[in-house]
């Protein structure tokens, strides 16, 4: 589903992305750990498409499309979804009326028809219930005000009415409680399927005993030094970067 | 400094020698010594100029050359089947519409309809009908002798709107004021004065709404006076969305008395050039004035929003938010002074004005200040202007938006803010809806869905 080749990438200037390469199929859930500043965020930034952010050498296809010649609309129009570290607050606009103009904007590139604004309501109310979010807030401003983990909530229920296929969640665990954790873990877990990837980002080990990922990587300095299957995750809980990061 | 302007105070002063015989209520001693005053300090002040410090950002040089022709000269009365309406079709409003500065009472809701108490008539009609409850009131708030335009209003006002409410009526449903501009072939002039007294205790709702369907230049120099008695309140929202080819002057008169409360709103999205300034004297204590505001500009479109709120008394307080989407080589102006007299202690005033540039091009100027003379006085200003939040725009788009839907959500977002101020929440979405016509946004409302 995603092919990433020698990714080199540069913001301001300064290469962050040293030469990524990763390969994930349909099915599969990939966990990238690493060090504070080793590039988590700006892959998923680069992935997502966000302005500034300069490829400089190697390639990324996505479905056997090239995804780096894509504008960041069309990318979540072929199913690219970024969870946030840090969602932004959009004062004054509602939730719902938000995530009615996102969901209406992506099934419009996939040729599909509009919802209904009732249809639409009683899905996005059915999610919410699911994440255990209060209706409330679906009324109030997108994120404003919202606490670390009521926003991440709202990051997994933007993916849930989104539908994408590559899923890529930075940092969503960071700051939950542990009934957020849950909460959250089992909407990820939900969305697992044959169709879909997942590319996780976390500081702990503790989302991966929920969420089991098929492989794990360590990011460090913009490369990816070492991989291995779940247990890796557990061992560098024990261990820490160090012994990885020199290995390499 | 630029060249001096030179824009001729002769032809104004001409047509009023010609006309005065013949404006509404000549004949009056009161009122044609008011007029007469008036002309001679319009003579005396001149039109401003930059050099005028409250007159600095916003040049008159566009009107040099054009000659106006009064609109009631010139306006024969087109007929008008719709007029459009801020509010939903069916909503309950009393009305008053404007063409041209001249009221069309077939176009405005008949009297019998007002509850005993309340009155809104022509000018030109109260003038005849009660010229002594008209003298009292003509020029007593707006009883500046600096401002040109206010002079030059006075001596030239051919019509009007009277609005008087009693003692504790509450009008139970909102007054709605359009003024449509005239509907002329050659430019024209109009200097409607709008009156609006609310005695003690007294509650109403105003909407004004300024609109044009001409492409002639025209030259509006309006002036609204309006006297909030003790415990009154007034709500009163202005969309001004003139064409493009309209100059749009309006200066606001305020004087507020005790415990009085003023709910201001001024959309300002219309017009090549407009200024639209309020004037607040806070005369008894208690009092409480909200200036808030949004100017919405594109093209080459000027758009100046001046206050001047005057704490003259204690224990008033005073709140203005005003923001601003610029675009293309539009230009801003905010200027807004916030004066608080030496024994007016306790006073409460805060001023915020922010600007969100969408171009490169597009430029802001705004002057927050204060002037205080007394001591123990919670007095606070602030102004920004910045390009839109990067990583908000590249939320957004991840989220499926693309550019152009992304920035106008960004935009209504940033001046949502500012609408949130306004005290009447159901008020709010009818802002919102010239907000969003403006950015060429169609959205239904979920919210009633949801409910
Ligand atoms: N505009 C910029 N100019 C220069 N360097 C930048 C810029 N933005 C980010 N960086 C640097 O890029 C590096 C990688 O940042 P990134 O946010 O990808 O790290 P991360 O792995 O997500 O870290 P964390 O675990 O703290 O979230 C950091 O050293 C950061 O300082
Ligand atoms: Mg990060």
């Amino acid at each position: 589903m995603l092919e990433i080749n020698n990714l080199h990438a540069t913001v301001d200037g300064a290469e962050i992305l040293k030469g990524i390469d990763l390969t994930i199929r349909a099915g599969e859930v990939h966990a990238i750990m690493g060090p504070n500043g080793s590039g988590k965020s700006t892959l998923s930034y680069v992935l997502a498409g966000r302005d500034g952010y300069e490829v400089t050498e190697g390639s990324v296809t996505f479905n056997g499309k090239d995804l780096l010649e894509m504008p960041t609309e069309e990318r979540a129009g072929e199913g690219v979804f970024l969870a946030f570290q840090y969602p932004v607050e959009i004062p004054g606009v509602p939730n719902t009326t938000f995530l009615k103009e996102a969901v209406n904007a992506v099934r419009k590139y996939r040729g599909e028809p509009e919802l209904d604004a009732m249809e639409f309501v009683k899905h996005l109310r059915a999610k919410a219930k699911e994440l255990g979010m209060n209706p409330e807030f679906l009324k109030r401003a997108v994120n404003a005000g919202f606490s670390g983990g009521e926003k991440k909530r709202n990051e997994m229920l933007q993916m849930a009415m989104l539908e994408p296929s590559l899923c890529l969640l930075d940092e969503t665990d960071s700051g939950l409680d542990i009934d957020a954790l849950k909460a959250v873990s089992e909407a990820i877990n939900a969305m697992r399927s044959p169709e879909r990837a997942m590319l996780v980002i976390t500081h702990y080990q503790r989302l991966l005993t929920y969420v089991v990922p098929d492989h794990v990587h360590v990011l460090s300095k913009g490369r990816i030094v070492r991989s291995g299957g779940p247990e890796l995750a557990q061992e560098l809980e024990e261990k820490g970067y160090g012994e990885s990061i020199e290995a390499a | 400094m630029a060249q001096q302007e030179i824009l001729s105070t002769e032809p104004y002063l001409a047509r009023f020698n010609a006309a005065k015989a013949r404006l509404p209520g000549a004949g009056q001693s009161w009122l044609d010594e008011l007029r007469e005053t008036a002309a001679a300090r319009f003579r005396d002040l001149g039109f401003p100029t930059q050099r005028h410090e409250i007159w600095k950002y916003t040049p008159l040089k566009a009107l040099q050359g054009i000659g106006f022709t009064p609109a009631g000269e010139v306006a024969r009365p087109a007929s008008l089947d719709h007029v459009p309406s801020l509010l939903p079709a069916k909503a309950p409003r009393y009305r008053a519409t404007l063409v041209g500065g001249v009221v069309r009472p077939e176009l405005s809701s008949p009297d019998e309809e007002l509850p005993a108490g309340a009155t809104i008539e022509r000018l030109a009609a109260a003038l005849e009908r009660d010229p002594a409850g008209l003298a009292e009131l003509l020029g007593r708030v707006a009883d500046d002798r600096d401002q040109p335009l206010l002079a030059l209003n006075t001596a030239l006002f051919e019509d009007g709107v009277v609005i008087r409410l009693g003692r504790n009526l509450v009008l139970d449903r909102p007054l709605e004021l359009t003024l449509v501009g005239p509907l002329a072939e050659v430019p024209t002039q109009v200097h409607p004065r709008i009156l609006i007294v609310l005695e003690e205790g007294a509650q109403a709702t105003v909407l004004e709404h300024h609109l044009g369907f001409g492409t002639e230049p025209v030259f509006h120099n309006g002036v609204s006076e309006i006297a909030l008695g003790p415990n009154a309140r007034l709500t009163h929202i202005k969309v001004q969305a003139a064409p493009l080819e309209t100059f749009h002057f309006a200066t606001t008169h305020l004087r507020q008395e005790r415990d009085s409360a003023y709910d201001g709103f001024t959309l300002n999205r219309g017009a090549g050039l407009s200024r639209l300034e309020t004037r607040v004297k806070l005369v008894g204590e208690g009092a409480d004035c909200r200036l808030n505001g949004a100017y919405l500009l594109r093209g080459r479109q000027h758009g100046d929003i001046t206050t001047v709120v005057d704490h003259q008394v204690p224990h008033c307080t005073s709140r203005e938010v005003v923001k601003g989407a610029i675009d293309d080589r539009g230009r801003g102006v905010f200027q807004g002074l916030i004066k608080v007299a030496p024994h007016a202690q306790k006073t409460d005033g805060r001023m915020l004005n922010k600007t969100l540039l969408l171009s490169e091009k597009a430029e802001i100027d705004t002057k927050p200040e204060l002037e205080i003379f007394a001591d123990d006085v919670q007095c606070a200003h602030g102004a920004t202007a910045g390009a839109i939040d990067d990583m908000a725009l590249f939320y957004l788009r991840s989220r499926g938006l693309d550019e152009a839907a992304a920035r106008a959500l960004l935009v209504e977002s940033f001046l949502a803010e500012t609408v949130e101020e306004l005290g009447d929440e159901s008020l709010r979405p009818l802002l919102l809806e010239r907000i969003r016509d403006w950015l060429q946004v169609r959205r239904e409302s979920l919210e009633e869905v949801a409910a």
